[in-house]
C-alpha cells in the first residue's frame, strides 16, 4: 500500500550533441490503492516512466516520492516494487515454483515462509496444479499468471505493469484484463499499468494519464477523457472509433461554419474572433442519420461500410474545396444500413456532442 | 529407419542411378581415407612386437602360436615342421642354434626332433597382443601422465568456463566506458600467433616460479579469446529483462550471474568445454615447454618420449596413442551435436 509522487521528473539517454530528452519534467500524485493507466503512442515515454519508478533507469533530475520519501537513489530491490514486464521475463531454467520462489529466497525468507506464499499466490491465480512445470510448458495466458504470480508473493507497495497483455491473443486479452482489474479490487493495492490499446485504459483504469512526447497531456479518469478533452490529441487517441476531425472557421456570434458552408451554433465562453481556424471534433458514435433541430448536416460520399449487425460503420469523405475530396469521416449509426458506396449520404451532429479545438495549438476551446 | 536400408538409400528409391555410383564410391574413398588410418593404427596396436616388423604387413594382428612345453619356463613357439619320414607336424621349438632348431612334441616330451630351419614355417594364429596395454602400466608411470593429463583437461576447462564467461558476462551485460574497446583488445589477440607469445608466456611462468608444475601448463590457458567471444555472442541473445526481473527480485550481480546468466548459457558453456577439452588434451608444445621432469608428463609428452633416440618400442606406442585418443574421441561421438553448433555459431574450430 504506497502512494506515488513525480516531481518534476526528467530523463535524458546519451549525453553531449547524442542527448534526447524522453521524459520532460512530468508531475504526477498517484494515490494509495489507485489503478493508473499510462497510455500513449509508442515512444511517448511511457515505459521510460515505468523504469524511472522501479528504478531500472536513473532519472536525470527531479524526485520519485514514494510515500512521501524520496526514492531516486534507492536501488530497483530496495524500493519495494514488483514489475511485471512486456515479455514477463519469466526465468526459462526454472519451474513456475522456483520463479515465484526466487525473489523470497534473495530476501533471506524462511522456506515454510516462502512454501505458504507461493502456495496462496498460486491459488488466488488458479496455477496450483503447474508449480512443477517449466514455463516453456505454458500456455501465454498461464505464463502471464505466472509473471503476476512473482509480483503477488513479494507483497510489493506498488504493482507495476509494463504493456502485459500485448502478447496474447484478442480473447484472451480480454479475460486477462478483467482477471487484473479483479486483483486490483481484491488486494487494493496501488497499480500502475503501462498499455497503448486506449481500450485497455478505459477499462482498466480509476485514473489515465495520457502521454505524448514525453509529456503529460490529461490526467483523469476515463469518463472524464472522453468527455472532456483537455486538447485534440487526447480527444484523437480516447475512443475507439476515432473522432472526427473536420476543419471549420468561427463566423458571426456563435455560428462555426464548415468548408463545405455549412454552419450551426455553437456558444463558446472564450468567443474566437471571427475568421478563426478551427478543428471541430465529433465521435463517430455522436452521427446520426437522422436530421435535428440545430444539427450540423455533413453530407458524405460514401467509401466504405462496414455491417455489424447491432450496428454500422460508415466510411467517407466530406467535399473539400474545388472538388477535392475533404476530411474523412467516421460514422457509427444504429442498426443495420442499405447505403452503398458511392453514395451520399447526410450524417448529423448535435451541437452538444462536438468539440471544438484551436487549429493552431490544438487545446480546446469549448466542449 | 533400419540401417540397413538407410545404408543402401538411392536416389530414385528403386535401382541404382549412375550419381549413386558415384557418391558411393566417393563416399568409400572418403571412409577409407579417414578411417583407414585410425583402424590401422588400432589394429597395429593390437600387434606383438615381431609382428609390426613383418614384411608384407598383414591386416590383422597374427601372432605365432605358443604352447606350453614340460620342463620350460615359457611358452614356446610352435612352427609346421616337415618330419624325416615326410609328414608334417605342428612342433613347438625349444633352441634353435644356427640353421638347426630343435623341436619337441610335448605328449613325450624327453625326445627330441632336429631339423633345417628351411624345413618349417611359423604358425599363426589371430591373436591380440593385449599386452601392449597391460603392461603399459607397469612399463613406464603410465597411471602418473593418465592423472597428469586428466588434472591438466579438468582443471583447465573448469577455470576456462568460469574466467571466460566472466569476462563473457561483463562484455555483453554492462555498459561501462570502453566496452568496446576492451572486446576489441581481447579479440584482436586472436590475429597474434601462438610462436610469438611463447617466449614470453615462458619467462613469465618461470618469474612465477610455475615450471615443472601442472598449473604452469594450466594457467596460460585459461583465457581464450575465442571462449569469451563465443560466450558473449551467446549472452547477447539473453533478454536484459531477465536481469532487470531478477535485479527486482533482490538478486546480487553474482547471484544474476551464477544463477540466471550460467544456467541459460549452458550451450554455449558445452561448446567451449568440448573445445578445451581438446585443446588441453592433445596440447604439446607448451607443455613440452613448461614441463621436463618426467613425474610432470601429460600422455602426449610421455608418447614423445617413448620414441628413443635409439630404440622405439612401438607396440607400446601404438597402444599408448589409441588410449591417448581414446577421450578425445568420446567427447567427439557424444557431443558432436553441440560442436556442430559451435562451429556454426562462433565459425572456430
Amino acid at each position: 500500500m504506497a502512494s506515488l509522487e513525480l516531481k518534476q521528473l526528467v530523463k535524458e539517454f546519451g549525453s553531449g550533441a547524442s542527448m534526447v530528452r524522453v521524459i520532460h519534467g512530468v508531475d504526477l500524485q498517484v494515490n494509495d490503492g489507485e489503478f493508473v493507466v499510462f497510455v500513449g503512442p509508442s515512444g511517448c515515454g511511457k515505459s521510460t516512466l515505468l523504469r524511472l519508478i522501479c528504478g531500472l533507469e536513473d532519472a536525470t533530475s527531479g524526485d520519485i516520492l514514494l510515500d512521501n520519501e524520496r526514492v531516486n537513489d534507492k536501488r530497483a530491490a530496495d524500493r519495494g516494487l514488483a514489475m511485471v514486464f512486456q515479455s514477463y521475463a519469466l526465468y526459462p531454467h526454472m519451474t513456475v515454483y522456483q520463479n515465484m520462489a526466487f525473489g523470497l529466497e534473495n530476501i533471506g525468507t524462511p522456506k515454510a515462509v516462502i512454501e505458504k506464499k507461493v502456495g496462496d499466490a498460486a491459488k488466488l491465480l488458479r496455477l496450483d496444479a503447474l508449480l512443477e512445470r517449466k514455463p516453456t510448458q505454458l500456455s501465454g495466458g498461464q505464463r502471464q499468471r505466472v509473471a503476476i504470480g512473482r509480483a503477488i508473493v513479494r507483497e510489493p507497495k506498488i504493482f507495476l505493469f509494463d504493456e502485459p497483455l500485448s502478447n496474447l491473443d484478442a480473447e484472451l486479452r480480454v479475460s486477462m484484463r478483467s482477471e487484473i482489474t479483479g486483483l486490483h479490487r481484491r488486494l487494493g493495492a496501488t497499480m500502475i499499468y503501462v498499455t497503448h490499446d486506449q481500450v485497455e485504459a478505459m477499462t482498466m483504469a480509476d485514473k489515465i494519464v495520457v502521454l505524448r512526447a514525453g509529456k503529460i497531456e490529461q490526467v483523469g479518469s476515463p469518463l472524464e477523457l472522453y468527455n472532456r478533452p483537455a486538447n485534440k490529441f487526447v480527444a484523437g487517441f480516447i475512443g475507439s472509433p476515432q473522432m472526427n476531425f473536420v476543419p471549420v472557421h468561427a463566423g458571426h456570434g456563435d455560428t462555426i461554419v464548415t468548408a463545405h458552408n455549412a454552419s450551426f451554433t455553437k456558444p463558446t465562453q472564450t468567443r474566437p474572433a471571427s475568421g478563426t481556424e478551427l478543428t471541430l471534433g465529433v465521435r463517430p458514435e455522436h452521427l446520426s442519420l437522422q436530421a435535428a433541430d440545430g444539427a450540423l448536416a455533413l453530407p458524405m460520399t460514401i467509401t466504405g461500410v462496414e455491417q455489424l449487425g447491432g450496428h454500422s460503420l460508415l466510411y467517407g469523405t466530406l467535399p473539400g474545396a474545388g472538388g477535392k475530396d475533404g476530411p474523412r469521416i467516421t460514422a457509427q449509426v444504429a442498426g443495420q444500413v442499405s447505403t452503398r458506396i458511392g453514395d451520399t449520404a447526410t450524417v448529423y451532429a448535435s451541437a452538444d456532442t462536438c468539440h471544438l479545438f484551436s487549429t493552431a495549438d490544438g487545446e480546446t476551446v469549448v466542449r | 529407419m533400419s540401417p540397413i536400408k538407410f545404408l543402401t538409400r538411392t536416389r530414385n528409391g528403386r535401382s541404382l542411378d549412375w550419381t549413386d555410383w558415384m557418391s558411393y564410391a566417393y563416399l568409400t574413398v572418403g571412409l577409407f581415407l579417414m578411417f583407414g588410418p585410425v583402424l590401422w593404427l588400432v589394429a597395429s596396436s593390437f600387434k606383438t612386437e615381431a609382428a609390426l616388423t613383418e614384411f608384407p604387413p598383414s591386416l590383422l594382428p597374427y601372432g605365432q602360436k605358443a604352447v606350453a612345453v614340460p620342463g620350460e619356463e615359457k611358452p614356446k613357439p610352435v612352427y609346421r615342421v616337415k618330419l624325416p619320414d615326410g609328414t608334417t607336424k605342428e612342433l613347438p621349438e625349444v633352441r634353435r642354434i644356427g640353421l638347426v632348431a630343435t623341436h619337441v612334441d610335448p605328449a613325450k616330451p624327453e625326445e627330441f626332433i632336429r631339423v633345417n630351419v628351411n624345413d618349417r614355417e611359423p604358425v599363426r594364429e589371430f591373436r591380440l597382443a593385449t599386452e601392449n596395454y597391460t603392461d603399459l602400466a607397469g612399463k613406464l608411470k603410465f597411471g602418473t601422465y593418465l592423472w597428469n593429463s586428466v588434472f591438466i583437461t579438468v582443471v583447465a576447462t573448469l577455470l576456462t568456463l568460469l574466467f571466460n564467461s566472466m569476462a563473457a558476462f561483463a562484455l555483453s551485460k554492462y555498459k561501462f566506458a570502453g566496452r568496446k574497446g576492451v572486446f576489441l583488445l581481447i579479440l584482436s589477440t586472436l590475429m597474434v600467433p601462438p610462436a610469438i607469445v611463447l617466449v614470453p608466456n615462458f619467462l613469465v611462468i618461470s618469474e612465477l616460479g610455475l615450471l615443472n608444475s601442472l598449473w604452469g601448463v594450466i594457467w596460460p590457458a585459461v583465457a581464450t579469446p575465442t571462449g569469451v567471444f563465443l560466450l558473449r555472442q551467446y549472452m547477447l541473445t539473453i533478454p536484459d529483462e531477465l536481469l532487470e526481473a531478477a535485479r527486482m527480485d533482490h538478486a546480487s550481480e553474482w547471484k544474476i550471474y551464477w544463477r540466471i546468466v550460467l544456467p541459460l548459457a549452458a550451450p554455449a558453456l558445452a561448446v567451449l568445454a568440448i573445445f578445451s577439452v581438446m585443446w588441453r588434451w592433445n596440447d604439446f608444445l607448451w607443455p613440452l615447454i613448461v614441463l621436463s621432469k618426467n613425474e610432470h608428463f601429460t600422455l602426449q609428452l610421455a608418447l614423445n618420449a617413448f620414441q628413443g633416440d635409439l630404440v622405439t618400442q612401438w607396440n607400446y606406442l601404438l597402444a599408448m596413442t589409441v588410449i591417448t585418443l581414446l577421450p578425445v574421441t568420446i567427447v567427439f561421438a557424444f557431443l558432436q551435436k553441440y560442436i556442430t553448433q559451435g562451429i556454426a555459431s562462433a565459425g572456430v574450430k
